[in-house]
């Protein structure tokens, strides 16, 4: 195989492990909450990086997202990504999985040949795991998810991903679409002096909007969403308790007694 | 948005050209033509007496009474129905029952058609058959294929998958060819009561939130449904269903993938989302022995051993024994949580359970917010205790 071009779709997300919910309006409180690089979006970089370091060719990476979101790409250029694309414009807000797979893979085409495109699995805001086939579907192409090995064999892929009861090795022509998850690698630290140049006037990070991948508005953002939230809601539990009490040999015949009662063992 | 002329039912009669206020539609050849200029506000849709413009807006509001019936896309392991599927079945026929339509089960493999006899008393009303030797498990291209073709055609108003990795893989290919919203995971779906609309509720921002998420214009209503939260209807015995066979046309290009190999000795099968009985520990437990003395429990009450995800980066437990946000969703009839704190991506994966055993030191840990019965003490003293307790034949104690 010559020289590989590869894209990789990053995600800016909140870090969901810090989220707060204000318990009077059960809405989500935003103040303060940091923003990161989505988790599995670091080993899908280091993934592309560990194939163009081994076959040659290009990293690009992809993220569609509020202008703020070039700090994830600054992120990836520190990794050592040959250049970024930031996806972004007013008519991309309040897109839902479906526009946003529209976007990422019309700026996937705008940019020409390529051979692979790689993704994390899940983004921790969402949760959905969509993006990765969305996308893989939008360009016509096949899809490995839940990669944790990636090898390039003659003219195609051959990949190891996570089945429910071990791994399984699946074989894919190129181009073809990867999601990748944590035990994949361990993503690189970042490398200063590329990171202090993401930072500079001239730094590989073109900004983009909608006209710039020839993307058709009715399919970007929110009228390009199928879906909508109808409400928002903290989860509740009207339990009875039953606290057990006294020396832990009466606790544990209290237990089995009542778990006799209750017809469970 | 993008506007049209439907050329059929275009009369010529020039009403829109005085409507349209920026002037972008002309006449040509006794038809209205809506030219470059235009900026999709659909004055003109509204004013045609004919109804021969359409946008794809009102077109699909016009079009989604002709989408009916639920449909279950069923999944099968080693050619056999997976429980998941059962479950979603209850939950299908409920939806079915509340939009007065029919429930139908979408069976497509290499062979399946001896499963269209237990879909029907499972409480489907129609099976779609799809058999293909293309159709193998665990690749989605030819699923995806023949699946959506068969959506073209009887044009369902709700589609249900499993949430299983399969499902997770097939669904958002299939929703992004029709063109339609997909809901992942969901652990609710009701139907709206006014609107008749899919209510589609899913854990979000980590589970500490629920969305309830709609896709309102666009048909079919599509969502992956986490498995072990719906529950299966008891098997109907000697119920009917029609059985209809549906074409499949897999192509060349739905072959590019396919599998070499299952590397099976990577975790000793547990199907954790099936069993009746678990014994979970977490950071509580301290130490692979720790976890010993919980399989000496689980042992006696026929159970399963699960855990946390901080028990499995320890490497106490295997990973597909992690019960929660990243890893199963459970719903046994007793779940008994060992030094777990209960944190909310924890919890998610287990609130369902029937009934919560809570055993922890700390009495102000979350997990006894959900709990029917709590124990504020060592485990590593009541599990001992728990092991004598059971070991005496009923009555004895
Ligand atoms: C995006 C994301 C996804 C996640 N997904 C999951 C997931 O799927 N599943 C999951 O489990 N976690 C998940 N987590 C991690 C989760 O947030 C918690 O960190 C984890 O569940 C805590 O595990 P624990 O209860 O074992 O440990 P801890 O929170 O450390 O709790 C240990 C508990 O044991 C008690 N204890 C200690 N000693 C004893 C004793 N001798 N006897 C009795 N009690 C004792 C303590 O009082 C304490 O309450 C996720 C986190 C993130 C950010
Ligand atoms: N806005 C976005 N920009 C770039 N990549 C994205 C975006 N949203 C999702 N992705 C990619 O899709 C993966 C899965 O996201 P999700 O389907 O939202 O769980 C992420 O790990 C990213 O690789």
């Amino acid at each position: 195989m010559d020289k590989l071009d590869i894209k990789v779709l990053i995600k800016q997300v909140p870090n969901t492990s810090e989220v707060k919910i204000d318990p009077h309006t059960g809405t989500l409180m935003r103040e303060g909450m940091e923003s990161i690089i989505n988790p599995d979006d670091l080993h899908a970089i280091e993934a592309a990086l560990q194939l163009r370091d081994t076959h040659g060719g290009k990293v690009t990476a992809i993220s569609m997202g509020p202008p703020q979101a070039k700090d994830v790409l600054r992120e990836a250029l520190g990794m050592g990504v040959d250049e970024c694309i930031l996806l972004t414009d007013r008519a991309f807000a309040g897109a839902d999985t479906l526009a946003t797979s529209y976007t990422l893979g019309k700026c996937v085409l705008r940019l020409g040949r390529f051979d692979l495109v790689i993704a994390g699995h899940q983004a921790i805001d969402g949760d959905t795991a969509q993006i990765g086939p969305q996308v893989a579907e939008f360009l016509g192409i096949p899809q490995v998810i839940r990669a944790i090995r990636l090898e390039i064999r003659g003219d195609g892929l051959l990949a190891e991903r996570t089945a429910e009861e071990g791994t399984e090795i699946v074989k894919s022509t190129l181009p073809a679409l990867v999601t990748v998850t944590k035990e994949a690698n361990d993503p690189r630290y970042l490398f200063v002096p590329l990171l202090m140049a993401a930072f500079e006037e001239d730094a590989p990070i073109r900004v983009w909007g909608g006209n710039d991948i020839g993307a058709d508005e009715a399919g970007t953002g929110l009228k390009g969403s199928p879906t909508r939230v109808r409400r928002t809601f903290t989860p509740s539990h009207n339990k009875k308790i039953e606290r057990l009490n006294g020396m832990p040999a009466d606790m544990a015949r209290t237990l089995v007694e009542r778990l006799r009662e209750r017809k469970v063992i | 948005m993008a506007v049209w002329v439907k050329k059929s039912e275009c009369v010529g009669c020039e009403t829109c050209l005085d409507v349209c206020p920026i002037g972008a539609i002309s006449m040509s050849e006794g038809i209205a033509v809506i030219g470059d200029k235009c900026n999709s506000c659909g004055a003109c849709v509204e004013s045609c007496p004919h109804g021969a413009i359409k946008s794809d807006a009102s077109d699909r509001k016009a079009d989604i009474s002709a989408f009916k019936d639920v449909w279950v896309v069923a999944e099968t392991r080693q050619g056999n129905i997976r429980s998941c599927t059962s479950e979603l079945m209850g939950c299908g026929r409920g939806l079915a029952d509340a939009l007065g339509q029919r429930l139908c089960a979408v069976l497509a493999g290499k062979e399946v058609s001896s499963h269209a006899g237990a879909m029907a008393e499972n409480g489907a009303d129609i099976v779609y058959l799809m058999e293909d030797k293309g159709l193998e498990e665990g690749l989605a291209l030819p699923y995806v294929r023949a699946i959506t073709d068969a959506v073209l055609e009887k044009r369902p108003a709700v589609v249900l998958f499993a949430a299983t990795p399969f499902g997770r893989e097939l669904a958002p290919r299939v929703s992004r060819r029709l063109g339609v919203g997909l809901t992942a995971d969901c652990t609710g779906l009701d139907i709206d009561p006014e609107t008749k609309n899919l209510l589609q509720t899913r854990p979000a921002w980590g589970g500490n939130l629920m969305a309830t998420i709609i896709s309102p214009d666009t048909r079919p209503q599509m969502s992956t449904v986490r498995p072990g939260v719906m529950k299966a209807l008891p098997a109907e015995p000697g119920r009917k269903a029609e059985v209809v066979q549906l074409k499949v046309n897999i192509k060349p290009e739905d072959q590019r993938l396919n599998i070499q190999e299952l590397k099976k000795e990577l975790y000793k099968h547990v199907n954790l989302t099936e069993a009746r009985v678990i014994v979970s520990g977490g950071h509580g437990v301290e130490s692979k022995d720790g976890f010993g003395l919980l399989e000496e429990l689980a042992g006696l009450l026929g159970a399963e051993v699960a855990g946390t995800r901080i028990a499995v980066e320890e490497g106490w437990l295997t990973p597909d024994r992690q019960v929660g946000q990243t890893g199963k969703s459970v719903c046994p009839e007793l779940y008994i949580a060992c030094g777990i704190s209960g944190a909310i991506q924890h919890s998610a994966g287990m609130m369902g359970s029937k009934t919560i055993v809570a055993i922890n030191t700390d009495p102000a840990a979350p997990i006894f917010a959900i709990a029917d019965i709590a124990i504020v003490e060592d485990l590593f003293k009541i599990v001992p205790e728990l092991i004598t307790a059971l070991k005496m034949k009923e009555g004895e104690n």
